[in-house]
């Protein structure tokens, strides 16, 4: 009789999980069989690669997705493993402890790597510009980098933090002293609730979300017009962001140098099919996570797009002065104890190789035609 | 005639038996939807009170981004994602991966908890000795401990999610092994003197006795640990960088809850449902095994 009074609501709530879990099961059986497919050609045996991405999937990251998709690491013999970041994982180290050859991140944090002692090298800067911004609300009044003294300034700390201090100390504002500085978390909720006067936006994933979300007060979307967005790049503080980089004694031999060139060709080319087919490209990177938000990611596409083209080097190619205005950022914050030297810190010599690879091919590197597409906002990102 | 009579008693009483199931079915059922009532009933009156009087407690504002309705967050469940599946699905999908390290988990830290327990059982030196070191590891935050493990086991080519189920295990072995202990020391000391007298063996004693007198601590462990291996399970995924599971899901609408509070609530729904799922097969494990257990703390 006892026994009952346990055992039925338990047995009933197990068997609805088996049955869900069968209806979910359904369509799920395709992942996890891995590489290995049909690639079996004549020639030799792909090489087996890996890299580190800075967050987890998203648009940032589309020509890594495309150049899998479209089966160009395929085409330069290349078995590529995309490992998606997270809030713990340093790509630095995973490159440096030999999970990965290939990693992505900001070039700051190369350059303070680098510093620590670790050896690593960049190879390519995917992102000629910086999309990192400070927002505020219009109707605060704060249209000026200056009028943030005294108010209370969001920023992701831990090494996102530089590029807002340069500006800050630009207008004549000490970081530590002139403004409250608060620990901004992955969000926006504190923008949105007001409990901060500005928050730090990435061009192409935070501002986006302010935009998606409903002002409860109107039931309206916020828009640009309530806004006030001020970009590094403009402020002249827009240190360089995601890159390639390497470990230096891996990239040393002559056989790694060929796969290296060979996976910025494969990516170059996949970063340009999605500025020629941002839909397509937005397309892959759903397929690869599957709760992320179709409209948000439009959004992402569009404006990561922008941060690679039009590249006047070619892409991949550093740009002298960015660098100049990212080490100079590194040495008066206090990133590095050393000015870093150029010739350690990154080589162009593999991306442009990979480049002329490219032209050969008649395909466009610069992308100087490229325009911005007008990307609807659309609610929560759907 | 006398069996006929019989019959007739037997189904009389049969079928008085089943009405009586069917009531008590039905009045457990009606329990459960009352509960059920009473909390959205405490949820919506909270959120109506707070957005009436302008509710601010601290920084927590009440509106339709701070508390959704639930009947959105669940209604959200049955909506399509980008890819065309119903969030439902892919929340499923998402919560069966993360049911498999948490189970591959909770079984390797539970076994370990068990053996542990069986030593320091056997000699109050190791018992002196090593318990300190077990209540210590305890103390170290599973996030500290997660990245580490990480690292370690994936650069010795092992899958990203064997590691999550070590962490899953980090948090399982402790309850086990502490609980077991103590169901171990509780033995009838009159059945142990006796045994001793025979001189049984130390292993007929733990088998025969120590073991069946635990089984209630161990199942009463087990049940903290079911839910504990979810909680390793999901934090372990962020560090490993894994996508697949509840973890990811919920790094991805924490990100986006300002826009789309709806689908981090829900998530953490089918996480909770998980962990209900966990215990109740940790109790359904505990009446087919421990027959003759004295309580039962469900």
């Amino acid at each position: 009789m006892k026994r009952s009074r346990f055992l039925w609501p338990a047995g009933l709530t197990v068997a609805l999980l088996l049955a869900l879990a069968a209806c979910g099961g359904d369509d799920g059986g395709s992942d996890g069989s891995g590489g290995g497919g049909g690639d079996t050609t004549a020639s030799a045996d792909p090489d087996k690669v890996t890299v580190q991405l800075k967050w987890v999937t998203q648009a940032q990251f589309a020509g890594y997705y495309a150049a899998q998709e479209q089966g160009y690491f395929e085409d330069e013999n290349l078995d590529v493993t995309i490992k998606p970041g997270g809030p713990d994982i340093v790509p630095e180290q995973v490159v440096l402890g030999g999970q990965a050859e290939f990693g992505l991140n900001w070039l700051d944090n190369t350059l303070a790597t680098r510093d620590q002692g670790g050896e690593i090298i960049n190879i390519a800067q995917v992102y000629t510009r910086s999309g990192m911004t400070e927002v505020t609300w219009k109707d605060t009044g704060i249209d000026d980098v200056k009028k943030l003294a005294g108010k209370k300034v969001g920023v992701w700390l831990g090494g996102n933090e530089h590029k807002l201090f340069a500006a800050l100390t630009k207008n004549g504002l000490d970081p530590q002293k002139d403004v409250k500085i608060v620990a901004q978390p992955f969000d926006m909720n504190l923008f949105l609730n007001r409990e901060v006067d500005s928050a730090a936006a990435m061009t192409y994933n935070e501002l986006a979300q302010v935009l998606e979300a409903k002002n409860p007060d109107t039931g309206e979307l916020y828009t640009l017009d309530e806004l006030n967005v001020f970009k590094m790049s403009d402020l002249g503080t827009g240190a360089l962001e995601d890159g390639v980089f390497v470990r230096s004694d891996w990239i040393q031999d002559e056989g790694n140098q060929d796969i290296a060139k060979r996976f910025l060709k494969a990516t170059f080319k996949g970063w340009i099919y999605c500025r020629d087919n941002p839909s397509d490209c937005v397309d892959y990177v759903l397929a690869e996570g599957s709760v992320l938000k179709k409209g948000h990611q439009a959004w992402q596409m569009n404006e990561v797009n922008a941060l690679i083209w039009p590249a006047p080097l070619g892409i991949g190619v550093m740009d002298p002065e960015s660098w100049e205005v990212t080490k100079q950022i590194a040495v008066d914050f206090g990133i590095v104890k050393n000015e870093p030297s150029d010739d350690e810190t990154f080589r162009t010599d593999l991306a442009e190789a990979a480049m002329q690879e490219l032209m050969d091919e008649d395909v466009d590197v610069h992308g100087e035609d490229w325009q911005p597409e007008e990307v609807e906002v659309t609610e929560g990102g759907e | 005639m006398p069996v006929m009579a019989s019959a007739a008693v037997a189904t009389e009483r049969w079928s008085i038996l089943s009405a009586d199931r069917v009531r008590r079915g039905a009045s457990q059922g009606a329990m459960l939807l009352g509960v059920l009532a009473g909390l959205w009933a405490l949820w919506e009156g909270f959120k109506w009170f707070g957005e009436a009087v302008d509710l601010k407690i601290g920084v927590f504002v009440v509106d339709d981004r701070t508390l959704p309705h639930l009947h959105s967050i669940v209604a959200r469940l049955f909506e399509p994602t980008a890819v065309g599946d119903r969030l439902l699905t892919v929340l499923l999908e998402a919560a069966l991966f993360t049911a498999k390290e948490a189970a591959v988990g909770f079984a390797m830290g539970a076994a370990i908890g068990f053996l542990i327990a069986i030593v320091l059982v056997h000699s109050g030196l190791l018992q002196r000795g090593l318990l300190p070191y077990i209540v210590a590891s305890q103390t170290i935050p599973i996030l500290a401990v997660a990245p580490m493990v990480v690292v370690w086991l994936g650069g010795r080519g092992l899958p990203g999610w064997f590691s999550v189920a070590v962490i899953a295990a980090y948090l399982t072995f402790f309850p086990v092994a502490i609980n077991t202990l103590r169901g171990l020391q509780s033995a009838d000391p009159r059945a142990l003197e006796l045994m001793q007298s025979y001189a049984a063996s130390r292993w007929a004693i733990l088998w025969k006795l120590r073991v069946p007198a635990s089984l209630p601590y161990l199942f009463a462990a087990f049940k903290i640990s079911a839910t504990a291996s979810i909680v390793g399970a999901i934090i372990g995924e962020l560090p490993a960088g894994i996508q697949d599971g509840l973890g990811g899901a919920i790094l991805n609408f924490n990100q986006y809850y300002a826009s789309s509070p709806d689908d981090l609530w829900a998530t953490n729904l089918i996480a909770a449902l998980l962990g209900l799922s966990f215990f109740l097969l940790i109790v359904l494990a505990e009446r087919l095994i421990v027959r003759r257990a004295p309580e039962h703390v469900a």
